[in-house]
């Protein structure tokens, strides 16, 4: 029975790790767009940026992943045809939405946190901006960066939870199905068992980074 | 008509950061090898001038001419691109009062890198760059210490660390601004005392200082810098000495006590 459940659940944890990934694949890119994009001196450019992370962040997550699910449908006046592909296509548009804006945040707060002297330094040293940003910048910004996101990347892990509620068919929902078909409710509690070794992993990986990034 | 001008010649330089007026008309000349002192109370415009002759902030007025080349001139109103700048800066080479050292590199790579990025215009190779970087470590007094990273060392350490970059891409003229001031005093004789190593060898410097015994005694020539205009300049003698001004009297004896 248990081989049966894990075998079971671990075609929902698939749909979870798919998930997962691609956010981190897109939003991590698309974070540093918009971040640019709110440090931007086009002041209208970063209002509109800035006016966009505020509606994400300030609204649950749930709530903007069936306004992604719902809201071509509505708006076109057009009965889309619901499938797996699109209700996941639907969930990943959300997750990356919103995982970008949080990004942002967090690189953006990485980059300022780079003293101006070390600009400067490169500066007169001739280098140009392009070589500043990649040459001394740039891994300054990833080690003041890992912490908050790793916060954040493990976080990620347990929402995608969040998907089931426009059935893509997740690691949760795995789980329940034997509830309704046998009365089971364990193996729902055994999907935290896949949370944790999956976070443990994340949280090695993040302080073995760290530790790489301490000698300086 | 021809005129032999000093290698750093700036002419009624004015700086003003929207109404501030921090550089009111500052003109100096410097000659080739020549070491000048520039002293004054804080605020008084010392370092605004150093960032101006590093193309850090671009001067408001006047004209900064190095070699004959004229690198500013307020009067000429055309936009100059970052490729322009960056080659005018490379006239100056500056040593910050924070050291500034690129933390993920060791000493020797962060005086390696300006030059490294650079090779591809001089053309100078990798082992050339590096036997160069060695050197002038060595010259520092820190060949045990040249794979070291910027936290495992000292602060006198970095400011060496911070001479030695500078010096690599062998700048016109070498500017320091308040080489000393993060330092405690056990370690600013190390850092003064390379300067006056430089000094003696005939490195072209502008030294902001704090260190009035230093200022004299490295100078060839001192400036007081107050409230944004030159109120004294000349010879050590003359300035610490024989100051013509009231306020440079009231400043000096402030540094006796």
């Amino acid at each position: 029975m248990l081989g049966e459940v894990t075998i079971t659940l671990l075609q929902g944890f698939g749909k979870t790790l798919e998930l997962f990934a691609l956010t981190l694949l897109f939003a991590l890119p698309l974070g540093l767009l918009i971040c640019f994009g709110s440090m931007s001196r086009v002041k209208i450019l970063s209002a509109i940026i800035n006016a966009i992370i505020w509606v994400i962040r300030g609204t649950p997550l749930m709530l903007q992943l069936l306004v992604i699910y719902y809201g071509p449908g509505i708006v076109s006046h057009q009965q889309i045809g619901f499938t797996n592909s699109t209700r996941f296509l639907a969930a990943l548009i959300a997750f990356v939405i919103n995982y970008a804006c949080y990004f942002a945040v967090i690189y953006r707060g990485g980059i300022q946190s780079v003293p101006v002297g070390q600009r400067e330094a490169g500066k007169v040293l001739g280098m140009t901006n392009s070589q500043i940003f990649r040459k001394i910048v740039f891994l300054q910004v990833i080690k003041n960066i890992i912490p908050p996101i790793s916060n954040e990347i493990i976080t990620l892990v347990k929402d995608t939870s969040l998907a089931r509620v426009i059935a893509v068919y997740e690691i949760i929902w795995a789980g329940e199905t034997y509830i309704k078909h046998g009365g089971l409710i364990w193996p729902l509690f055994y999907t935290g068992v896949f949370y944790l070794v999956f976070s443990a992993l994340l949280t090695w990986i993040f302080n073995k980074t760290e530790k790489k990034l301490a000698y300086f | 008509m021809e005129i032999t001008m000093a290698l750093l010649e700036v002419q009624n330089l004015k700086k003003n950061f929207g109404s501030t007026k921090v550089l009111k008309d500052i003109s100096f000349s410097l000659e080739k090898g020549e070491t000048l002192s520039i002293i004054g109370s804080s605020g008084g415009g010392k370092t605004t001038l150093l960032r101006c002759l590093n193309f850090l902030e671009t001067p408001s007025e006047g004209r900064i001419v190095v070699n004959n080349d004229v690198l500013y001139d307020g009067a000429d109103t055309r936009k100059y691109s970052d490729e322009e700048i960056r080659k005018k800066r490379l006239h100056f080479g500056l040593v910050f009062q924070s050291f500034n050292l690129f933390p993920q590199y060791t000493a020797l790579e962060n005086v390696m890198l300006a030059p490294t990025l650079a090779s591809r215009q001089t053309g100078e190779s990798q082992e050339s760059i590096k036997k160069r970087a060695e050197e002038l470590l060595d010259r520092m007094g820190l060949s045990e210490k040249m794979n070291l990273y910027p936290k495992q060392l000292s602060g006198g350490q970095s400011q060496r660390v911070a001479i030695a970059r500078a010096l690599a891409l062998h700048p016109d003229i070498l500017c320091f601004d308040e080489p000393t001031s993060a330092l405690d005093p056990e370690l600013t004789g190390e850092v003064l005392k390379v300067i006056s190593g430089l000094a003696a060898g005939h490195t072209t410097m502008i030294i902001v200082t704090h260190e009035m015994k230093f200022a004299h005694d490295v100078a060839d020539k001192v400036i007081f810098l107050d409230d944004g205009y030159i109120l004294e300049q000349g010879t050590p003698e003359e300035v610490f000495e024989h100051p013509t001004q009231e306020r440079t009297r009231q400043f000096l004896a402030g540094y006796d006590q």
